[in-house]
C-alpha cells in the first residue's frame, strides 16, 4: 500500500472533505487544480528540489544514537529535520506552498502557527519570495514562544494575536480562515499541517513526503533494510505523515505520539471543524474542547484526516504521553546525544523511553521534527 | 458529490412565507439572534418576540458553536457568552418549541452540531421544535448530500449560501439545491458591521436574481436601515445579524431591538 491520492472529494476513507464557507469553495478548487498541475510539472518540481537543497539544506541526515540506545536498550535512529533551515520540518511544506502561491499569482501569505515554527517558515519563504505575510498566533503561544514571535517580525511578517477561545493553535486557525474569507483574491492560506479542507491534507503530505523518501534510502544504506518501528509526534500530523509515507508499504510499525491533553485520535470521536472530517476532541453537543499541552505545536484538539483513516484501518497506531514524560525526554536526549529537541518531537522520545521494555532490542526511527531553541526559555521556568 | 439529492419541488413553510411576502410587494426582513443568550436579565425569547412584532418576516436563530469561522467579533462574543451561560442545541430548541413566535424560524449553526447529534436526530429535533429551516455556513453544496437527505425527509429546508467568489456556472447549481431562500453573501469577509454597503452586495444579488426565482436575501455586513433599503433595490430582502446582536450585547433589550428592526422595516416599506 502507498498513501493514496484522495481524489476530487478529498477523502481518506470516510475522513477529509472540504467543509468550508461557500466563499472559499472556488479557492480550494482552484488550489487543487493548481497543485495537481504543478506537481506534475518537472519545472516546478525542479525549482522546489533546488530550494530544498540549496536553501533549506536537504537532505537532512540520519543519526544513530549510540548513547541513548545503550541507555534505553532500544536502537534509536533520528531523522534530523531539526537541522533544516529555520529549525524544523515545516520549511518543506512552506517552500512548496509559497512557490505554488507565486505560480497562482498570489502576493500575500496568511498562516496560523502554534509553536511558531510554521510561522517562522512562512515568514522566511515570504521574505525569500518578496511576498507579504501575516501570521495568526494564539495569545498564550505568543508568550510561551516569544523567541519565534521576534523571529517572524525580524523576517518582516506581521504577527497577529488570536484572543478568542483557548488562545492557542485552534483559535489561530479560526482567525487565519476568517482572514482568508476576506482576502481570498490576492492571498494564499499557507496552512501548516496535513489538516484543513481538501486539498491541504494531501498537498501538505506530498510536500513532506521527501522526509520519508530520504529516510527510506538512508535506512536501506545504514541498516540494509527498514526499521522495526517508525515514530513521530502528532499535532496536525504533518511530520508524522511525511515520514510514514516512506514506510507505509513496508512491515514497519507506524506509531504516532499525541500529547495526552490533545489526543484527537486517542480520546476524540469523529467531527467536522476547520474544513475537515476527522477525529476531534469535543463534547456531546459537538462543541470543540480545548486542548492542554506543554507543547504549543501539539496543543490542538483535532488531527489531520489521513491519521484518522490510518488509525481506523489499523495501519498506524497512536500513543499518548504526559507533559512530565515529555519534560524528562527533553532532558534525556539533550544529555545523552547533545541534541536539544523541540518539545514536539520530545513526545516521540518520551513514548519510546516509557515503552522501552516492549521495544527492547528493536530498531526505532524517530522523526526529530525540530530543534529546541524555541523552548529553552519555557524550560528554564519549568526546570528552574 | 454524486449523492446530492435533488431538492423537493414543493416549497417549505419558510419559502412559502417569503414568496407570499414578496408577491405582495414587500421587501423581506430576517433578523439574526444568538439563541440562549440572556443579557442583563433580558431573555432572548423576549428579544425574539420584539423583533417579530417590529416587522420581521422570519427569524434566524443562532445555535452557538465554539469555533464560528464565518463570524466576526460580535457574533463570536455572543456565542461565547451563550455557551458560558450553558446554552446547548437541545436547551435552545426546547425553548423554541414552547414559544409561540408567529413567523417561520431558521436555525443557523455550524455543521459539527448537526453531525455530532446525527443528521436524522438533528433534523427531527428542528422539526419537532417548529423550526422550518437550517443554515450551515460551513457545509457547502459539494458536502451537503447526507445532511440534505435527512433534512428533506424531516421537512426541514436547507438554505444554501451563494458568495461573490462563485463563478457564473456555480450559481444555478447552488440555487437549485437551496430551499427556503438563497442566502447571498454580501461581501468577502465574515459577519460584522460595515460603514457602507459593499458594492459586491448589489452585484451578487443581481447575479442571483438573474438565475433563480427563489427569494434572494443578502446577509453579512448589512448594518443599518439605509444599507438594507439600498440593497433591496435589487435583492428580495436582507438578513441583519451583527448590528442587532451588538445592541443585544450592549443591553438594549427587547425595546432597543424592536426600535432597530422597526427602523429597518420602515425603510424597506417606504
Ligand atoms: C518541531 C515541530 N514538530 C511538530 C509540530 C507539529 O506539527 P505536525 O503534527 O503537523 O507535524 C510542530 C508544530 O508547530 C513543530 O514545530
Amino acid at each position: 500500500m502507498a498513501l493514496a491520492d484522495p481524489g476530487p472529494t478529498g477523502r481518506f476513507g470516510e475522513y477529509g472533505g472540504q467543509f468550508v464557507p461557500e466563499t472559499l469553495v472556488p479557492a480550494c478548487q482552484e488550489l487543487e487544480r493548481s497543485f495537481r498541475s504543478a506537481w506534475a510539472d518537472p519545472a516546478f518540481r525542479g525549482e522546489l528540489d533546488r530550494l530544498l537543497s540549496d536553501y533549506a539544506g536537504r537532505p537532512s541526515p540520519l543519526t544513530e544514537c549510540e548513547r541513548l540506545s545503550e541507555e534505553l536498550g532500544v536502537r534509536v535512529l533520528l531523522k534530523r529535520e531539526d537541522l533544516n533551515h529555520t529549525g524544523s520540518h515545516k520549511i518543506n511544506n512552506v517552500l512548496g506552498q509559497a512557490l505554488l502561491a507565486r505560480r497562482m499569482g498570489k502576493t500575500r501569505l496568511v498562516a496560523e502557527t502554534g509553536a511558531g515554527q510554521h510561522g517562522v517558515a512562512s515568514a522566511t519563504a515570504a521574505a525569500l519570495m518578496g511576498m507579504e505575510c501575516r501570521v495568526y498566533m494564539g495569545e498564550v503561544d505568543m508568550e510561551r514562544q516569544a523567541l519565534n514571535v521576534f523571529r517572524m517580525q525580524l523576517l518582516g511578517a506581521e504577527v497577529v494575536p488570536a484572543t478568542s477561545g483557548s488562545r492557542t493553535l485552534k483559535d489561530a486557525v479560526n482567525e487565519a480562515m476568517r482572514d482568508w474569507v476576506a482576502t481570498v483574491g490576492d492571498t494564499h492560506y499557507c496552512l501548516g499541517s496535513v489538516m484543513g479542507p481538501h486539498p491541504y491534507p494531501w498537498m501538505v503530505r506530498e510536500f513532506h513526503a521527501v522526509i520519508g523518501a530520504e529516510a527510506r534510502q538512508q535506512c536501506e544504506r545504514h541498516l540494509g533494510g527498514t526499521p522495526d518501528v517508525v515514530t513521530a509526534c502528532v499535532g496536525g500530523g504533518s511530520n508524522a505523515i511525511g515520514i510514514f509515507s516512506g514506510f507505509v508499504d513496508t512491515d514497519a510499525e507506524l506509531v504516532g505520539v499525541e500529547p495526552a491533553g490533545g489526543a484527537a485520535v486517542g480520546r476524540g470521536v469523529p467531527g467536522v471543524v476547520h474544513g475537515m472530517k476527522s477525529y476531534l476532541m469535543q463534547d456531546e453537543f459537538g462543541q470543540v474542547q480545548e486542548a492542554h499541552s506543554i507543547s504549543a505545536g501539539l496543543d490542538y484538539p483535532g488531527v489531520g484526516p489521513e491519521h484518522s483513516h490510518l488509525a481506523s484501518i489499523g495501519r498506524a497506531r497512536y500513543e499518548q504521553v504526559t507533559d512530565d514524560e515529555v519534560i524528562a525526554a527533553f532532558q534525556l536526549l539533550s544529555r545523552t546525544e547533545g541534541i536539544i529537541p523541540a518539545l514536539e518531537p520530545a513526545h516521540a522520545i518520551a513514548w519510546l523511553s516509557r515503552d522501552r521494555e516492549l521495544l527492547a532490542g528493536r530498531t526505532v526511527l524517530v522523526n526529530m521534527s525540530g530543534r529546541g531553541d524555541k523552548d529553552v526559555a519555557q524550560m528554564m521556568d519549568v526546570l528552574g | 458529490m454524486s449523492d446530492i439529492p435533488v431538492a423537493p419541488a414543493e416549497p417549505g413553510a419558510l419559502e412559502r412565507t417569503l414568496r407570499a411576502g414578496r408577491d405582495e410587494g414587500r421587501k423581506l426582513l430576517v433578523p439574526y439572534l444568538t439563541g440562549g443568550l440572556t443579557v442583563g436579565g433580558d431573555h432572548w425569547l423576549d428579544v425574539l418576540s420584539a423583533v417579530v412584532d417590529a416587522g420581521a418576516d422570519a427569524v434566524e436563530i443562532g445555535i452557538p458553536f465554539s469555533d464560528p469561522v464565518m463570524d466576526g467579533p460580535i457574533i463570536q462574543e455572543a456565542s461565547e457568552r451563550a455557551l458560558a451561560q450553558g446554552a446547548t442545541p437541545l436547551s435552545i430548541l426546547d425553548e423554541v418549541r414552547r414559544a409561540d413566535v408567529g413567523v417561520p424560524l431558521a436555525v443557523m449553526t455550524y455543521y459539527n452540531v448537526a453531525f455530532r447529534m446525527g443528521h436524522e436526530r438533528f433534523a427531527s429535533s428542528l422539526a419537532d421544535a417548529g423550526v422550518s429551516a437550517a443554515i450551515l455556513p460551513d457545509l457547502p453544496y459539494e458536502e451537503v448530500g447526507p445532511w440534505a437527505a435527512a433534512a428533506d425527509a424531516a421537512g426541514v429546508e436547507t438554505v444554501l449560501l451563494a458568495a461573490p467568489t462563485a463563478p457564473d456556472d456555480r450559481l444555478p447549481v447552488v440555487c437549485a439545491r437551496a430551499r427556503g431562500f438563497v442566502y447571498a453573501v454580501g461581501l468577502l469577509g465574515v459577519t460584522g458591521e460595515r460603514t457602507a454597503l459593499a458594492a459586491s452586495s448589489l452585484e451578487i444579488a443581481s447575479r442571483l436574481k438573474a438565475v433563480t426565482d427563489k427569494p434572494v436575501l443578502v446577509g453579512v455586513g448589512i448594518s443599518d436601515a439605509a444599507q438594507a433599503a439600498e440593497v433591496c433595490a435589487v435583492a428580495d430582502g436582507v438578513v441583519v445579524g451583527s448590528a442587532l446582536v451588538r445592541r443585544v450585547l450592549a443591553g438594549e433589550g427587547p425595546a432597543g431591538a424592536a426600535a432597530f428592526i422597526g427602523g429597518i422595516r420602515s425603510a424597506l416599506d417606504a
